[in-house]
């Protein structure tokens, strides 16, 4: 779509591992994630409920939980700085101003008994660097509304006046308030209907082009992926086991097992396949990961070297795919 | 995290289907606070229970003037009141008279308040109004005046406070048994039940009562607590049962004008009142978290 | 949003007379007649009997009820059978007293209990925590009368602070608001740390901290608003048991109040003493009710557009 950017990394992960600590043991949430997202690029995270994704999010805002969620190891550098060390006021200015997101329901996400415009002006005075006066802030709270398709003069109004998809296009307007260079999108649309599902995404994607923003787009919906993204990541118990573009991803010849499935899993109109392929069993419990590929007691080309080590790290340019199956192609 | 995606590899059984008993007693033994109410509660229950062989009962009537008001000691460990009665021995005594009215009050309000608000959640329209309207309208008189004024009517006595208590909490019975039942009666299983043709008392017995049960109880223990206080602060008015039977209330009514001189007689009934009803609150709580463990903070 | 308020004021007048019908009907049952009170239990039968006719006791309990709202409305709850003194003011010189303890109790006891709840909720599992929920569960569980006692035996008797008894001024109340807001404390405290903690835990909460806001501004503009509307209703409720509750305290301290003049009314069997005091109590708590809900709506859009609408 539009790579035409600089290739300058805006942000790396690098071995992130995140875990929560439970009363029912540690729930490894994220095993060792890397990647990286340029300027004006949308990465699209893809993979089943429970594979991590959200856990990502949280740990790049370092939003996780603060009694159960902690990050062993791992780093996560924005604009040349380690934010995994970076101290906490540092983090608060970079939340919202640098690096925001939009949240999964949008029901819940706006506070119930503050009128709308106070919770996007909210944003706007908390990243005042240029001391802009009251007046300024209110004009860009009217713009915000507007460039969100929502009529300035609702600015007073409260979350309950509004539909779903409404409230969705507010949250999206607290996440674009500050002028932000990248944007988390977790599952943005999952909560909403069909029809407005389309509208929301359209406006994300137009917003995005427009303002030149980056963007990681969490979603399990390989549709959404192949619309709106240049690069995608599989995502599978908390690992990035296949990234490539959306052309590798969508019609390279590699692939991991778990993509082959995945694609498997949705209707196809050009297909003639009468029935889904579902993948067989479960994703793995995250207390108890199994040893070895993760995938490896669902995958049907499992062989006895998936079930111990690491499997092998096939790579080709930016993209790689974590699986046994290539081995013997070097 | 999705935990209930279960078992990928056999790692983790899935989970045997224990009875429902066992499972609320496994989360209530694993809460240290509700166990600490356990076990003072079983404390009282106790002496409840043994009053006779911890002291005799006519240690708690008969005077004996010469050993009035003596303080603690070796004879009489919680000292005598001014009629030289053993405190001890009033106080093992008087907590039958105690528990009584708080459980008596708690559990004959909650047949009656229970079945006016189960019949007014279930049957709704006309029945449930006027229900709702004139309990909401009793509510408006705060329980203690409720209580003292007719115990006034009625005349002091042990019986008559129960009875005074037992009307009054009548109305927060139908109240919380109906909005219990209103839950339940939204959810689909029932509207699934009486798509069967399943008959009303079937679906009431069978399946409203067991999913409403658990407010109630814990109503139930909670209130038990405050009965108990509210009794006691009925006879510490000197309105309930009357002397010589030991009462802790009573008590602490005949202590006040011993105060300067003989702080004890205060101390232990009050704490005897305050020790029963915190086992009871602490149980209450731990139950409401073990019966559904998503109320847990 | 005027019409719900005018519509909950008209409300209250069935509530009062309601009220005022159940407090009637059972001070009915009150073995006491007017007429062997005031000429004694050795006077001639007729002559007490001749009393009670004079003074409307044989009429029905129907015709009773309505002399007594007919003459409440105009300010006149009747005369004590005992002194023969003007109820209504009897009540006029020991509402103060009542007000002075029940108000002042309300902000000791709310203060306290609100500002310990949103800290033990927001350190929860410290030791602050641990120290308030404690507290709140102790204060919750022994009798308020028994706690001022205590108070009385540690400030008064031991070490002579503060007078036991009466209601001279500002260090007579001190006592007793610690005692009547024991259990507003208690209740409060616990309703505030839950809801604090729900709170905490909602989406909405999760994007004013992606919005870069401070912990504090977080806790102070978010949070606390929404963590405080059920506590608005507990308050209401807590208040009504407090009023009540003022009974015992008044007995306890021997402050001149309403609470203590039900108590000596009962003893004396004086009914039309008991009756004037529990209905005037009982009205200032639905009041209060009416005006908590009021101020819920006030707080929380959601129901205020809820009646906007009706």
């Amino acid at each position: 779509m539009n790579n035409t950017g600089t290739e300058q990394a805006i942000l790396e992960v690098r071995g992130l591992h995140t875990i929560y600590q439970t009363d029912d043991g540690v729930v490894k949430a994220v095993n060792g994630v890397d990647f990286s997202i340029n300027e004006r690029e949308t990465v699209g995270l893809v993979g089943e409920t429970g594979a991590g994704k959200t856990t990502l999010a949280l740990s790049i805002m370092r939003l996780l939980p603060e009694r159960t969620g902690r990050i062993p190891e791992g780093e996560i550098i924005y604009k040349g700085e380690n934010l995994l060390k970076a101290d906490k006021e540092y983090m608060r200015r970079i939340r919202g101003a640098n690096i925001s997101m939009i949240f999964q329901d949008p029901m819940n996400a706006l506070n119930p008994i503050m009128s709308v415009g106070d919770q996007i002006l909210e944003s706007l005075v908390i990243h005042n660097e240029e001391k802009r006066s009251g007046e300024e802030l209110n004009k860009r709270v009217d713009e915000l509304l507007e460039l969100v398709g929502i009529s300035a003069g609702r600015k007073h109004e409260y979350p309950h006046q509004f539909s779903g998809g409404m409230k969705q296009r507010i949250v999206i307007a607290i996440a674009l308030a500050c002028n932000p260079k990248l944007i988390i999108a977790d599952e943005p649309t999952t909560a909403l209907d069909v029809t407005i599902q389309a509208q929301v995404l359209a406006l994300i994607n137009d917003l995005q082009q427009k303002l030149g923003t980056s963007m990681i787009m969490i979603t399990h919906d390989l549709g959404i992926v192949g619309k709106t993204c240049d690069k995608v990541a599989i995502m599978y118990a908390g690992e990035i086991i296949e990234f490539g573009t959306a052309e590798d991803v969508f019609n390279g010849e590699k692939h991991h097992p778990y993509t082959v499935g995945l694609f498997g899993a949705i209707p196809s109109l050009t297909s003639e396949a009468k029935r889904l392929k579902p993948i067989d069993g479960l994703m793995p419990d995250p207390t108890a990961l199994p040893e070895g590929c993760k995938f490896h007691p669902r995958c049907p080309h499992c062989t006895e070297e998936c079930k111990t080590g690491e499997p092998y790290l096939y790579q080709k340019g930016e993209a790689y795919i974590k699986c046994n199956l290539f081995r013997e192609e070097k | 995290m999705n935990k209930t995606t279960g078992s990928a590899n056999g790692v983790k059984v899935v989970r045997k289907k224990k009875s429902r008993f066992r499972e609320i007693w496994g989360r209530f033994k694993k809460n240290k606070s509700a166990i600490v109410g356990l076990v003072l509660f079983s404390i009282v229950l106790l002496m409840v229970i043994f009053a006779d062989v911890l002291a005799p009962y006519s240690a708690t009537i008969e005077p004996n003037i010469p050993v009035r008001l003596q303080g603690p000691s070796a004879e009489h460990i919680m000292g005598t009141d001014s009629f030289g009665r053993d405190i001890f021995a009033r106080l093992v005594h008087g907590s039958r008279n105690s528990l009584l009215v708080g459980i008596g009050a708690v559990f004959i309000g909650m047949v009656i308040g229970g079945t006016l608000g189960a019949v007014s959640g279930y049957y709704g329209g006309k029945i449930d109004n006027i229900i709702v309207r004139i309990t909401d309208m009793i509510m408006c008189i705060p329980m203690m005046l409720l209580v003292l004024t007719l115990v006034a009517a009625l005349g002091s006595s042990l019986m008559n406070v129960l009875l005074a208590m037992m009307i009054s909490n009548i109305p927060g019975y139908t109240r919380v048994v109906r909005s219990a039942v209103l839950t339940v009666v939204d959810q689909d299983y029932i509207e699934a039940a009486h798509s069967c043709g399943t008959p009303n008392r079937w679906v009431i017995f069978k399946h409203i009562i067991p999913n409403a049960i658990g407010p109630i109880i814990v109503q139930t223990t909670m209130s038990i607590g405050s009965m108990i206080l509210n009794a006691a602060a009925i006879s510490f008015l000197g309105m309930g049962i009357q002397p010589p039977t030991p009462e802790w209330g009573a008590m602490l009514n005949e202590a006040r004008n011993f105060m300067i001189q003989c702080p004890y007689m205060v101390f232990f009934p009050g704490a005897a009142i305050g020790i029963t009803a915190l086992g009871l609150n602490l149980m209450g709580d731990g139950l409401r978290d073990a019966l559904d463990p998503k109320l847990k903070d | 949003m005027s019409r719900y308020i005018i519509k909950r004021l008209l409300f209250i007048i069935p509530t009062l007379l309601l009220v005022a019908f159940i407090v009637l009907f059972i001070m009915d049952l009150t073995p006491s007649d007017p007429g062997t009170l005031i000429l004694g239990d050795n006077a001639q039968p007729e002559a007490i009997e001749a009393l009670n006719e004079e003074l409307g006791y044989n009429d029905p309990f129907v015709v009773r009820y309505v002399r007594f709202i007919w003459n409440a409305v105009r300010g006149d709850l009747g005369e004590s059978w005992q002194t023969g003194r003007s109820v209504t003011s009897t009540i006029a010189q020991r509402l103060p007293v009542t007000a002075t303890l029940a108000l002042g109790s309300l902000v000791f006891g709310s203060v306290i209990g609100i500002l310990l709840g949103i800290l033990s909720a927001v350190k929860q599992y410290s030791i602050l925590d641990f120290f308030s929920t404690t507290l709140a569960m102790a204060l919750g569980a022994f009798p308020s009368f028994w706690i001022g006692m205590m108070l009385i035996l540690i400030f008064s008797l031991g070490l002579g602070w503060l007078p036991s008894f009466g209601a001279g001024g500002i260090k007579n109340f001190i006592l007793p608001w610690a005692t009547a807001g024991c259990f507003m404390i208690s209740s409060l405290l616990r309703m505030t740390r839950t809801s604090m903690l729900e709170t905490i835990r909602m989406d909405y909460i999760r994007t004013a901290r992606a919005k870069g806001q401070t912990e504090r501004k977080i806790i102070t503009g978010h949070a606390l608003r929404n963590a405080l509307l059920p506590v608005v209703t507990v308050l209401g409720v807590s208040f009504g048991t407090m009023l009540a509750g003022t009974v015992t305290v008044e007995t306890v301290f021997s402050l001149p109040g309403v609470g203590l003049m039900i108590i000596e009314g009962i003893r004396m069997k004086d009914v039309p003493v008991v009756t004037g005091a529990t209905v005037v109590l009982a009205a200032m708590f639905t009041v209060l009710m009416l005006f908590v809900d009021i101020l819920y709506a006030f707080i929380d859009p959601r129901i205020k557009a809820r009646y906007a609408k009706k």
